[in-house]
Parts: C-alpha cells; structure tokens; sequence
C-alpha cells in the first residue's frame, strides 16, 4: 500500500480504466454457480449481469469471473434453464 | 501607477475580480454579498470580463458547479455569507479535499437563528477546519489586496487549495473608502495565466475525480491535505513580498502593531482591529505598554510565529466575534494553543464581542485594556471568558 508522500493531490485517479484492479468479488455472500448440463446458451445470464461477470467465448458462456461477481443473483433469478431445471443456482459462500 | 478611489468593500473585491478576469463564476445572492455579485455579473453583462456566469438556485449548487468547473481546468470564482456559507458546507470539504484552488470572498456575516443579516464571524469561523485556507481583512483595501493575493495562493502548484477571503459585512462591504486600485494589466500579470493541474477537459489524459477511499487510504490522504496546509505560510509571505513590489503595501500572516514591548495585548480580527488599534494608541498615550496582534491567515494559523510575536505580553485579552456555546471563542483556542509551543504562559482571556453585528466602540476596546492593566498589577482574573457591550 501507498504512503502518504506518494499519494496524487486530491486523490485524482490518473490511470483510465483502474477499476479493473479493484477486486470486487468479496463482497459476495452467495455463490452463483453454473450447471452446464441445464444451460441452452441463451445468454440472458450475460445480459442481465449489472457488471462483466460472465464470461463469453464464440458466442457460449463459460464459466463466471469470481473476482468482480458479487453474487446479486439476477442471473439465476432470469436463468430459464431447462425443462424447468435452472442452470445457475445460489450457494452461500463458505458452505 | 493604479488610482485612487471611493468605493464600498464589495466594489472593490468586485473590481479585483474584474482585474483577475476568471474563466468560470457560479453563485447565489445573499446579504451582505449580494451587491458584489450583482457588480460583477454587470462586467460579464457588459464584456468587461470573460467569465462564463452559471446561474444556480442555491449556494450548495454554487460551490458544486464551481467544483465541477475547477476540476475541468478553470480558474473559478463564487462568493457568499452567512447561510448561503452554512448551505455550502458540504462541498466546501470536497472543494479541499479535491485540492481545487477556487477563490471565494467571504462577506461575514451571523448566523441564524435568532435571523440576522450583519457582521460577525460565526460563518467563516465554522468553516475553519474545512480545509479552506482562510485571509482575514480590516478594510476595503485588504479585502481587495487580499483577493488579488489569494489567487496566487491558491494556485501555486505547491498549494492548489481554495481559499477564503474575508471580510465583515456592512462594515466593510457597504462602506465606501479610499482604496487604491492597481492597473488591470499589474493585476493580470501578478496572477498570471492559470495553470491546470489534472484538468477533466484534457481527453488525450484522462482522469477521475472523487474515488471511493476507504478505510485502507483515507488516512494517508487526509495526512497529506494536513502537509500541504504546512507549505502554506511560506507561499503567503512570498506572494506578499511580490505583491508590495507592484503595490507598496506590506502584507505578513499577521499585523503587530506596538508589539514588541507590549506588556498588554489584544488579539483582534478584521475590522475591529481599526477601532481596537485606537484604543491602543490612546493607553501609549497615557504611558501604557499596549499593543495589538491582528491575525491575517487564520488558516492554516502560523502558531510558531504568533506566539513568538506576543511573547513578550504579559497580559492579553483575545476578542471574538465569533462564538463556541459552551466553549471559549475560536480564536481564543488558536491563541491558547500557540502558547503550549513556546513556554511562555501570559494571562488569557477571551471576551466575545460584536455578535450579530452589535457595534465595536473605541470604548469597549478601552474598557477591555483597563481591565487588562487591572490584572496586570493585581493579577486577580475576573472571568476567562465573557461578553461585552451586552445588556443585563
């Protein structure tokens, strides 16, 4: 961590897009966890995330980014699954 | 060569501003600075400036377009009193936290309730501790020297801190003066072209203003506001020895006058300090050691350097225009706290006077050195603190 001589004056970030260090997946208390044998790729999961926690690759999800999740569960709340059998499911953390 | 006027307190810091001609201006009317916005909207009206006016519909917005202004790489200016001080205060800490160099004129004034539109220092005074460098003036003149000053102040690349200029309303505001006036182009070369620092607006280096901090860094960034507060002093005496150069009148962190062998003292601010300095002379006149301390940079305040000025005061009275209910006045604290530096312990105390813009007479500056030339000899201390010139 940074001493105070070495701090920019106002606290003004001057690196774009920093964010992206700043690890944001502890403040999860559930666990969203993914079951491919439910998924049918429609990718509502990656549309609704409020962050970029699901990761996408030729046009398939994989699996999420625990780091910057932090476990709201939309994505298992609008997950269809299939055949009424949802492919996200919430598990507390630690559990 | 500048010329020699009769204006009000508030045309002359009105007409600094003019002379510095800031890019961005965002304020709100309240009494007793009103007519110095009103004037200087005119010179945006009449294109004597070309300041950019933002129009608000309170002072809370005022001081946060200045913010967003500033930080875009503007130099940004606002004034106001009283409550429209109180309604900022929120962004006042974010202005200084953001090390954001707007200046802004303080026309003093009390706080409510009970309502009151004239002079004290409760507004400013609580604001003390917002970060804000704060320049204290007797008159229309320092009012007016000082705006030039602060900006100097504020923008020094060492610096980059908002700054208060203070001044007491309808004493000083709505007085008229003999007040000299610079040259525009003195003015405009004195402050310089602005530099930015940071400025949101430089798209080939982006930046963001006001991160989350938590518990992790706060500290660190709140140690090094407290470090810039301590190269302040130093920039104030450089911009003043500057500014006598073009100006001829000589500016300190503070004014002693008759000090030195002063066995007496009152410490005093702003315009009272006129009437007290009287008082003064009338007590040399009769044979008696006293003196004055009239405090210029309140904040951050030169402790070092005051308490050294009045070491030799055996007895001093510090006078507050300005109140902490159930607490001694503002100043008396600072005064306080400089003596804990330097090892001398005269005899303090406080007397509250002024409040809501009740008059400072020369005799109530008389009444208090008397009382201080009676605890002199007797040593006996009525009362630390007390009021004066109130009825029973």
């Amino acid at each position: 961590m940074k001493g105070w001589k070495e701090l920019t004056p106002g606290a003004v970030v001057t690196e774009p897009g920093s964010s992206e260090q700043f690890k944001t997946g502890s403040w999860r208390a559930f666990r969203p966890v993914w079951l491919p044998e439910n998924c049918i790729q429609c990718l509502f999961c990656w549309m609704y995330c409020p962050d970029m926690a699901i990761k996408v690759k030729d046009g398939k999800r994989e699996e999420f980014d625990y780091d910057f999740c932090k476990g709201c569960g939309i994505c298992a709340m609008e997950c269809p699954g299939k055949k009424g059998n949802k492919a996200i499911i919430m598990v507390e953390e630690g559990k | 060569m500048g010329k020699i006027v009769a204006v009000t307190g508030n045309e002359a810091v009105a007409n600094a501003l003019r002379q510095v001609n800031p890019d961005v201006c965002a304020a709100y009317p309240i009494t007793p600075q009103t007519d110095m916005m009103q004037r200087f909207s005119s010179f945006v009206a009449d294109g004597k400036v070309d300041t950019e006016i933002i129009l608000v519909e309170s002072e809370h917005s005022a001081l946060s377009s200045c913010v967003g202004a500033s930080a875009a790489g503007g130099r940004v200016i606002t004034a106001t009193s009283s409550q429209g001080l109180a309604l900022m205060w929120e962004i006042l800490f974010i202005a200084a936290g953001m090390r954001l160099p707007i200046v802004m004129p303080v026309v003093n004034r009390a706080l409510s309730a009970p309502l009151n539109i004239h002079g004290d220092h409760s507004d400013s005074m609580g604001a003390r501790d917002s970060g804000w460098v704060q320049l204290y003036s007797e008159n229309g003149q320092e009012a007016y020297d000082n705006t030039i000053q602060a900006f100097r102040i504020a923008e020094h690349m060492d610096i980059r801190l908002p700054v208060m200029v203070c001044m007491d309303g309808f004493i000083i505001s709505h007085s008229i003066e003999r007040i000299e006036y610079l040259d525009d182009d003195q003015v405009k070369s004195f402050v310089g072209e602005y530099r930015q620092l940071y400025p949101l607006l430089d798209v080939e280096h982006p930046v963001s203003y006001g991160p989350l901090i938590l518990p992790d860094l706060y500290m660190e960034y709140k140690r090094a506001q407290h470090e810039v507060m301590t190269k302040v002093s130093k920039v104030v005496l450089d911009v003043a020895e500057e500014f006598e150069k073009i100006s001829g009148r000589r500016y300190g962190l503070f004014e002693s006058y008759r000090l030195d062998d002063a066995d007496i003292a009152l410490v005093i601010l702003n315009s009272a300090a006129g009437t007290a300095k009287d008082a003064v002379d009338e007590f040399r006149n009769r044979g008696i050691k006293a003196g004055l301390l009239k405090p210029r940079l309140f904040r951050p305040f030169p402790y070092k350097e005051v308490a050294e000025a009045l070491k030799n005061a055996k007895v001093i009275c510090v006078m507050d225009r300005a109140d902490s209910f159930g607490g001694f006045g503002p100043l008396y604290m600072e005064i306080a706290s400089a003596f804990m530096m330097n090892g001398s312990r005269p005899v303090l105390i406080n007397k509250i006077y002024g409040l809501g813009g009740r008059d400072f007479l020369p005799e109530h500056a008389e009444t208090v050195l008397g009382e201080l030339v009676d605890i002199l000899k007797t040593g006996n201390v009525r009362n630390y603190k007390e009021y004066i010139a109130v009825r029973e």
